[in-house]
């Protein structure tokens, strides 16, 4: 019996491997200039990972095969000095090994996060509501109005709670269900939430960056394919969750111009 | 003597059946018929341009975006109509009813459709109590969200209806003008349902509107319209001869 349930594990733990070993599963391609840097230490972790369960396992599995069946009475032969030091070994490898994959990771975190989004970058707000994103562009001249929480009125497509009589700036934004941006331009995307905490994640942009009510958030991205991409939200929100999403349109720079001047003529 | 008295007997008997007759009749209570064709029609215009009606993307519900294709929807703030009626307005008798005029429930059940990802109506008038339907035509799925004013006698309520799931029969228990209703899915969704005592008539696309079974009287018309607001004027509605009554709205 303990022979068979060593088999067993050895069996299981080989057969999970193999769909990541033979790359069944792969990830939508990147289309990012940062993506690599993510996809590099995924992979890096899945490695190193794998190779400690597939271990792991197998060592069981010689455990449990070279002590099943013992006779009664068998002497039981200890670890010398104790588990103590056994145990002890254990955390500094495991802690060694989540200090590694952090010294490793800090680079593309980093340079995600902690660079600063070039003076060019395009910047576009990101509004996350129950239940559906929605973008504000600028305009021609590059500011952004305040918002006004109370001024927010849905049945009057007045998404942000912007006053167009009274502030200037708010006059030539943009708003749209849909995100368009153009390729290979950096986009400089600042997030808030209306309500409750949401995410942000698009898997071919390798980005998944959570909204906090009250919290201005921001990162920064270029995207390098042109297609039509889904917008989700990872972070549960609601009854209606399942269905938060909005588009990311990749174009091409005139498309983009024409795309975001018809926009203009929609407000 | 014995077949005079029977004929006596017989007399006395039919003229208690007669006063007994007389009494029951006397007690019942007659409801006056609605005097026919005693409706009030008329037309809502809107002076000046209607506000700009801002085009709605449902690119988020791609069902609903095919849908609207080839004819964007806007919001429904403000539809003015063909030669400048405005449309959605709901009229009714605010003053002046009697009791039992007052009370009466109409007996339709209107339908409450979500349907393109849009509320069909986008404005329905209601009685206290009187059933409506909510239905979704749609193959996604809806959260209908009514918002009556807090604390008030109507009380909120939010529900999912998926693509195909059983009519939702509901009803409200007191007037209220006007009840919003939105989609907690799909923000750009928005209605009103206007719950009004007496019978009410909602203009069409030219502006048009007819307000049926109105007994002989004088009353207070009112008029709503969801941000214009509203406007009344008195009426006098004869037997058998229909009134009418005009509003205008000014553009804000």
């Amino acid at each position: 019996m303990g022979k068979l349930l060593a088999v067993t594990l050895v069996v299981i733990a080989i057969a999970s491997a193999v769909p990541i070993v033979a790359h069944i599963w792969v990830p939508p391609a990147d289309i990012s200039t940062h993506g690599y840097q993510i996809d590099e230490q995924l992979s890096d972790t899945m490695v190193e990972a794998g190779i400690c369960f597939l271990a792991a396992q197998i060592v069981l599995g010689v455990f449990i095969w070279m002590f099943s069946g013992r006779k009664p009475g068998a002497r039981v032969r200890t670890f010398p000095g104790g588990a103590k030091g056994l145990v002890g070994a254990a955390f500094v490898l495991v802690g060694l090994e989540v200090l590694i994959l952090g010294a490793f990771g800090k680079k593309a975190w980093a340079t995600i996060y902690f660079t600063p989004p070039a003076a060019d970058a395009l910047p576009v707000q990101v509004q996350a509501g129950q239940f559906a994103f929605y973008f504000r562009y600028p305009g021609p001249d590059g500011k952004f109005g305040p918002l006004h929480p109370d001024k927010i009125n849905e049945a009057n497509q007045n998404i942000f709670g912007l006053d167009v009589d009274a502030d200037k700036d708010s006059k030539d934004d943009i708003v749209t269900a849909e995100m368009g941006v153009p390729i290979n331009k950096e986009i400089h995307l600042l997030m808030h939430a209306k309500d409750v905490g949401h995410s942000f994640y698009v898997r071919e942009l390798r980005i998944q960056q959570d909204f906090v009510p009250g919290l201005d958030l921001s990162l920064h991205f270029t995207a390098t394919n042109v297609g039509r991409y889904e917008i989700v939200c990872t972070q549960l929100c609601g009854l209606g969750h399942y269905n938060m999403k909005a588009y990311l349109n990749v174009m091409s720079q005139p498309d983009y111009d024409a795309w975001i001047k018809q926009q203009a003529t929609m407000q | 003597m014995k077949k005079q008295a029977w004929y006596r007997g017989l007399a006395i008997f039919s003229a208690a059946l007669t006063l007994i007759f007389v009494f029951v009749m006397s007690q019942r209570e007659v409801k006056a018929a609605p005097a026919s064709g005693a409706g009030i029609t008329g037309t809502i215009k809107l002076e000046g341009t209607a506000p700009h009606q801002r085009p709605i993307d449902m690119s988020k519900e791609p069902a609903c975006a095919a849908v609207h294709k080839a004819n964007p929807v806007t919001t429904e703030n403000v539809v003015a109509g063909s030669g400048g009626g405005l449309k959605n307005v709901v009229v009714y008798i605010s003053e002046g009813l009697s009791g039992s005029a007052e009370n009466e429930v109409a007996s339709s059940k209107p339908i409450w459709d979500q349907k393109g990802c849009q509320y069909i109506p986008h404005v329905m008038g209601l009685n206290p109590n009187q059933h409506f339907e909510v239905t979704n035509s749609d193959p996604t799925s809806h959260n209908i969200h009514p918002m009556p004013k807090p604390g008030g006698p109507n009380h909120e309520w939010n529900k999912s209806q998926p693509s195909g799931a059983p009519p939702i029969d509901n009803t409200w228990q007191a007037p209220e003008v006007a009840i919003h209703v939105k989609c907690n899915i799909h923000p750009w969704m928005s209605g009103y349902m206007v719950v009004v005592k007496g019978p009410y008539g909602v203009s069409d696309d030219s502006g048009s509107f007819k307000i049926e079974n109105v007994p002989p009287g004088s009353y207070t018309l009112t008029a709503w319209q969801e941000t214009l607001g509203t406007q009344t004027q008195k009426i006098t509605v004869a037997a058998g001869k229909p009134a009418t009554a005009d509003f205008t709205f000014k553009a804000k």
